[in-house]
């Protein structure tokens, strides 16, 4: 029995190096020749990809579907991907993946502003056109970003929030995602510039910390926030992962309307919050209209209607028209104001998104 | 077992020499590039299939040396956080105004330290296992990590320090040729050394080694000094690819290390398994998740696929052992 085994393991060995492969063998074998090549012709259909900053965030999956209509309106084909990691390493590989299925558009939320920089600058080299989306990469790196909304409303619009939920005074911590997220350090950055103003003299930004949109994190980090700051008063989360997660511990702990919760959430995962008043209000953009208006810039990138120029202007289907407008030394497609959800919309909304 | 493994010439045996872990690793290579192939017109392209290796060579810095670490019988899961400590104090060191190539330096040096340490807690605490040891160190390294750096990234190297990993030579990628260099030197290490025989003999024999005068606690503290090192060339690479570093970086490393090495044929009950199986488990891994990602397969089904390789390739050796009987003999080099 074993010997028959071992013979069969024999043939398909024998044979498997007859059919032959550049395979690494050791020494003291003859190479073999590389015969084995199948060339297919790729599709007609051109190929947009999106990358994600990593799987299991629900934003995330809602901005790919809106990516997805968007291309499949205008007839291409959709390829999305996510790494398990969120961690520029891991979006590297993937953009070295697309370079090598020679796709004509990589769109992406980038883990690290300047890290993916060689991989996509190598990609734009291939030909690719290459945009950001929600969360930018560097100029350099980038033809054009699609920004959900302006970033300073967003930083501004956040501490106003909160400083009139706590009364005016008190310690006020922020939950970020990971510390090299370019989107929320945008947004932090501007709420640090609105607590500058006089009259929040009495507010105190006490911490910054990092639950790297991982929800095991984000509780851990919550849980250590509310320990190490006792007196604290109420928590800015700008990631939808980070404020579910900071609702999760405010309520198993009993501390609704001792420490306030706002930021940016999705509907559906904060509504049980919101109608609670663990987190009274709360702000976002359709996720799925960021997702729609990437997929409609990348194909306008593709078609050559824009260059990412700024004043470039295009059609983004149900959204209308866009332009291109300049940020810092890139340029970028803004979709419009955050928009806020509190108790008398939050039913609405839920089972949108 | 050990006296097979110790006396250094054999006769030869055709039958027995196919017979090894290393044939079965071969022939699943050649079955999954070909599946590769079949599966993306993309796939069977030389100049994209060299610079996949870039993407996952890096790490496969700290196969070499973990081969040396588990034919011991030990394991070191501080790897991860030895990469990230060192590429961390390179940087914050290189932006404190140290020139880069004395950087270089200070990282290979805080590498080798860390597989010091953890080598020198290993053989002085006879009663805590490696892996107890390495556990404490692999969280004290990335907490350190974390208090120099805290949540902030740090990079700004000088422009040339992105060849190291994102450079060809003669349109071979750089790092492919640091590692070809290395696998040979920790390959003649092991296969053609009194240093790697006795590494082998430990392995299967701990007590009989000491009492023919092997100096066990030098040779555990140099393969984890060793192990130490290659961590810190690993952070070399990787932080030359990303352009910059966070005390994060590496995370999930030594896993995938331990994995390559597992599938790799080195047995983790100590003495056995070759390094050649290890490499080749290093471009099998590499070169499936190249090939899946192609074809755009989501991460978690990746990590699944993985996850399969690797039972099948603890289950296999016990197969494999019942016709070694039958093959009988087995080459040591």
């Amino acid at each position: 029995m074993k010997k028959v085994l071992a013979l069969i393991l024999a043939v398909i060995m024998m044979v498997s190096l007859l059919a032959g492969c550049a395979a690494p063998q050791p020494a003291s074998t003859n190479t073999e020749t590389q015969t084995t090549t199948t060339e297919q012709k790729p599709e007609a259909k051109k190929k947009f990809a999106f990358i994600f900053k990593n799987t299991g965030n629900p934003y995330g999956e809602k901005q790919m579907d809106g990516f997805k209509t968007a291309i499949e309106e205008l007839g291409g084909e959709a390829i999305l991907k996510a790494p398990d990691q969120p961690t520029a390493e891991a979006q590297i590989q993937m953009i070295e993946e697309l370079i090598a299925q020679k796709v004509d558009c990589i769109a992406l939320t980038g883990n690290d502003p300047d890290a993916l920089q060689p991989a996509l600058k190598k990609a734009m080299d291939a030909g690719i056109k290459v945009l950001s989306a929600d969360s930018a990469v560097n100029a350099q790196s980038r033809m054009v970003h699609v920004n959900q909304a302006d970033p300073e409303r967003i930083g501004r619009v956040e501490v106003q929030a909160v400083v009139e939920m706590i009364g005016g005074s008190g310690e006020i911590a922020v939950l970020s995602a990971t510390s090299q997220a370019t989107n929320q350090n945008t947004w932090i950055e501007w709420m640090k510039k609105e607590l500058e103003d006089p009259k929040y003299k009495d507010v105190k930004l006490v911490k910054v910390a990092y639950g790297d949109d991982l929800r095991d994190k984000s509780v851990s980090e919550t849980e250590a926030l509310l320990k190490s700051y006792p007196n604290l008063k109420g928590i800015i989360a700008p990631t939808t992962v980070g404020i579910a997660a900071a609702g999760k511990v405010l309520t198993d702990k009993g501390l609704k309307g001792k420490v306030q919760l706002t930021g940016l959430g999705l509907p559906s995962e904060m509504a049980e919050y919101i109608e609670s008043g663990v987190c009274p209000w709360m702000y976002l953009w359709n996720p799925i209209d960021v997702g729609y208006l990437t997929g409609y810039a990348a194909f306008a990138l593709v078609e050559g209607k824009i260059t990412g120029k700024v004043g470039d202007k295009f059609n983004a289907g149900k959204l209308g028209d866009k332009e291109v407008i300049a940020d810092g030394d890139g340029t970028q497609i803004m979709l419009g104001d955050p928009f806020k959800f509190d108790a008398k919309n939050i039913g609405e909304w839920k089972s949108v998104y | 077992m050990k006296e097979k493994n110790i006396i250094a010439k054999k006769e030869f045996n055709l039958k027995s020499f196919f017979f090894q872990w290393e044939w079965m690793l071969v022939l699943l290579f050649v079955v999954i590039n070909i599946i590769n192939t079949f599966l993306s017109p993309y796939y069977l392209d030389p100049k994209k299939l060299l610079d996949a290796t870039m993407t996952f060579l890096d790490k496969a810095f700290i196969v070499l040396p973990m081969v040396f670490v588990i034919i011991l019988a030990d394991i070191d899961i501080s790897v991860a956080s030895t990469v990230a400590l060192s590429a961390v104090v390179m940087a914050v060191s290189y932006n404190l105004g140290v020139p880069m190539a004395l950087a270089i330096i200070i990282c290979l040096l805080v590498g080798t330290l860390c597989g010091f340490l953890n080598g020198l807690l290993i053989v002085k605490f006879k009663e805590l296992s490696a892996v107890i040891v390495t556990l404490s160190t692999m969280i004290i390294y990335r907490g350190i990590a974390y208090i120099i750096l805290e949540d902030q990234a740090s990079g700004k190297f000088p422009a040339w320090y992105k060849f190291l990993g994102w450079g060809y030579v003669g349109g071979i990628p750089f790092i492919l040729i640091v590692f070809a260099v290395f696998a040979v030197v920790f390959g003649l290490l092991l296969h053609k050394t009194t240093f790697g025989r006795r590494v082998y003999a430990m392995g299967n024999n701990i007590t009989a080694s000491r009492f023919s005068g092997i100096q066990v606690d030098k040779i555990k503290v140099i393969v984890f000094t060793l192990t130490g090192f290659m961590s810190a060339v690993t952070a070399l690479f990787l932080t030359s690819r990303m352009g910059s570093t966070r005390p994060n970086v590496a995370s999930g490393y030594e896993l995938d290390v331990i994995a390559m090495v597992v599938l790799g044929g080195i047995s983790s009950t100590g003495g056995k398994g070759k390094l050649t199986g290890a490499i080749i488990s290093i471009f099998l891994i590499g070169f499936l998740r190249y090939g899946l990602g192609l074809k755009n397969v989501p991460a978690q089904a990746l990590l699944i696929i993985i996850g399969l390789l690797l039972i099948f390739a603890v289950m296999i050796p016990n197969l494999k052992f019942n016709f070694k009987k039958w093959g009988k003999v087995q080459k040591t080099s």
